[in-house]
């Protein structure tokens, strides 16, 4: 087996899932410059309401049409809880000053997090083994179908968001309110509406996501939002925050660094930091960036933005 | 007939500062109105309240036979009111056919949008050759009529127009008072802000001087050129 590929196979997998969580960070970003803490455990709660249907319908019907309700109910569940978040803890703080909301975010993230540990219990939740994937070799690595199946979506996602936000009357009220919300609103826009339906979408990619994380590790608990979003958090930030197709790039980028890593880190430092360290490598990045290049990758330099 | 737009003792608090304090402006369908004054006399502060990006603390603004004080600006586009904005206002990072694009928000005849964009481009052939370009990478004087040919996209009734010819090269500012000389011959009402006292009341009907917050003097635009008070004050005489 070839470990190198079957690392950068991992890594562009994981880094998939990091790139649609991180969407969630950079929309909500570029359009009200706030750090939506909360978004990750918006991630967290999609995989648990998936976690829930699949237990409950179990294998009573065709496993396709089990992870399709699983996935349609984390959705709705997940813009709505987007949606509400934005109406109750957001929109008052609109002209609030910045430290308003980011603090805001953070006390919601806890919010729900206890809250799903009310509803969920603290205990990991396994994925009944209703999918049995089959492995696909690929030039000496192996995927399964699963994990084939998740790239794939992932992707087809991401180039539809890219299309929808070039292309769509909605896509360019959104880039229009994220350059000047004021002269949006005097094109016609309403701004209000905007930022709602930034959210909702950001949540229902976040869900997708969410369903996606519990297919790859197989369980879920009411804390796992936090390490996904830190990691998608940092993605983002890599990509250039506020930027769509950088936080695509910082995604699938993260998760081959992570990936690559945890793969090598232990040979090359003889044993010193093992596979087990996989998750400090995410926040040497976060840090490299936020020291080198403040403005990530394809991010624009905080000047020129309006 | 009641004119298309009626202010009545308008007063809009800025920041904390009353910058506006009760000022009173009409200007009737078909008119081509002026309002100069200088620099923080609350010009802007008084446009910025009639498009709907301010909310007035005070006093009542009828357009169009409505109350529509305190309206918001995205409501006010669809009535056909419409404001160019202090600075611009382009989408620098959209380019200059998704600004026009943005202009025609409100609608949703794309064969007439079309036609609007290619009679847009035929009055600025500057913009035509950079319709694919950031708008961020025009001039100053692009920007404006990119600004100016953005707003006349969602098809107003009263435009507002803050500024337009600041910071512009005079040749420039000769072709945007050409360009509004047209609009408002293809029956838009227009009330425009001026620094350039001069130029604004040779091209307007009729003009208001503004000085802190408060409304001095009105009256037809050839009146005002001649007002002694105005040529020292403004005029530079």
């Amino acid at each position: 087996m070839d470990i190198f590929l079957q690392q950068i196979l991992n890594g562009l997998l994981l880094g998939s899932i990091y790139a649609l969580v991180a969407l969630g960070y950079t929309m909500v970003y570029g359009i009200l410059g706030l750090i939506n803490f909360a978004h990750g455990d918006i991630v967290m709660i999609g995989a648990l309401v998936a976690l829930s249907v699949v237990t409950a319908l179990g294998t009573s019907m065709p496993v396709m049409l089990v992870l399709l309700i699983a996935t349609a109910t984390a959705v709705a569940v997940c813009v709505a809880l987007g949606l509400i978040i934005e109406r109750t803890a957001y929109r008052p703080l609109r002209r609030a000053p910045r430290l308003a909301p980011l603090i805001t975010a953070i006390g919601v993230s806890i919010l729900i997090q206890y809250s799903a540990a009310l509803v969920w219990g603290k205990q990991y939740m396994s994925l009944p083994e209703i999918v049995k994937p089959g492995k696909i070799e690929f030039g000496g690595a192996q995927i399964t179908t699963t994990q084939a199946f998740i790239f794939v979506l992932a992707c087809a996602i991401m180039a539809a968001l890219l299309w929808f936000v070039k292309t769509s009357r909605m896509g360019r009220a959104m880039r229009a309110t994220e350059q000047n919300p004021d002269v949006a609103g005097l094109m016609g826009v309403d701004t209000t509406r905007v930022i709602a339906f930034t959210f909702a979408l950001g949540a229902s990619i976040g869900a997708i996501a969410g369903v996606m994380v519990v297919l790859y590790y197989g369980q879920g608990h009411y804390f796992m939002g936090f390490m996904v979003g830190l990691k998608a958090f940092t993605a983002a930030v890599l990509g250039g925050i506020g930027n769509i197709p950088g936080a695509m790039l910082g995604g699938l980028l993260l998760g081959l660094i992570e990936s690559l890593a945890a793969g090598y880190m232990g040979d090359i430092t003889g044993g010193v930091f093992g596979s087990n360290y996989r998750d400090v490598y995410a926040f040497i990045v976060l840090v490299l960036v936020l020291m080198l290049r403040p403005s990530g990758l394809m991010g624009v330099s905080s000047g020129d933005r309006a | 007939m009641p004119p298309l737009l009626e202010v009545r003792g308008l007063k809009v608090a800025y920041g904390g500062i009353n910058a506006v304090k009760g000022i009173d402006l009409d200007v009737g369908a078909g008119e081509l109105v002026a309002l100069i004054g200088a620099n923080g006399a609350g010009k802007t502060t008084t446009l910025k309240a009639l498009a709907g990006l301010l909310k007035p603390a005070a006093g009542s603004v009828r357009y169009d036979g409505h109350d529509v004080t305190g309206t918001p600006a995205f409501e006010l586009v669809r009535r056909g009111l419409a404001l160019v904005p202090e600075g611009r206002g382009v989408f620098a990072r959209l380019t200059v056919a998704e600004n026009l694009a943005m202009g025609a928000y409100i609608r949703d005849d794309k064969a007439a949008i079309a036609a609007d964009c290619e009679h847009a481009y035929a009055t600025f052939p500057r913009l035509a050759e950079r319709r694919s370009q950031l708008a961020g990478t025009l001039s100053g004087g692009e920007q404006q009529m990119l600004a100016i040919a953005r707003a006349l996209m969602c098809k107003p009734r009263l435009l507002l127009l803050d500024e337009p010819s600041m910071g512009l090269a005079p040749i420039v500012v000769q072709k945007i008072f050409e360009t509004i000389r047209a609009v408002a011959r293809e029956g838009v009402t227009l009330l425009l802000i001026e620094q350039n006292a001069r130029l604004a009341l040779q091209t307007c009907d009729r003009g208001y001087v503004m000085e802190s917050g408060l409304i001095t003097l009105s009256g037809e635009a050839k009146a005002l050129l001649d007002n002694p008070d105005v040529r020292r004050a403004y005029l530079g005489e």
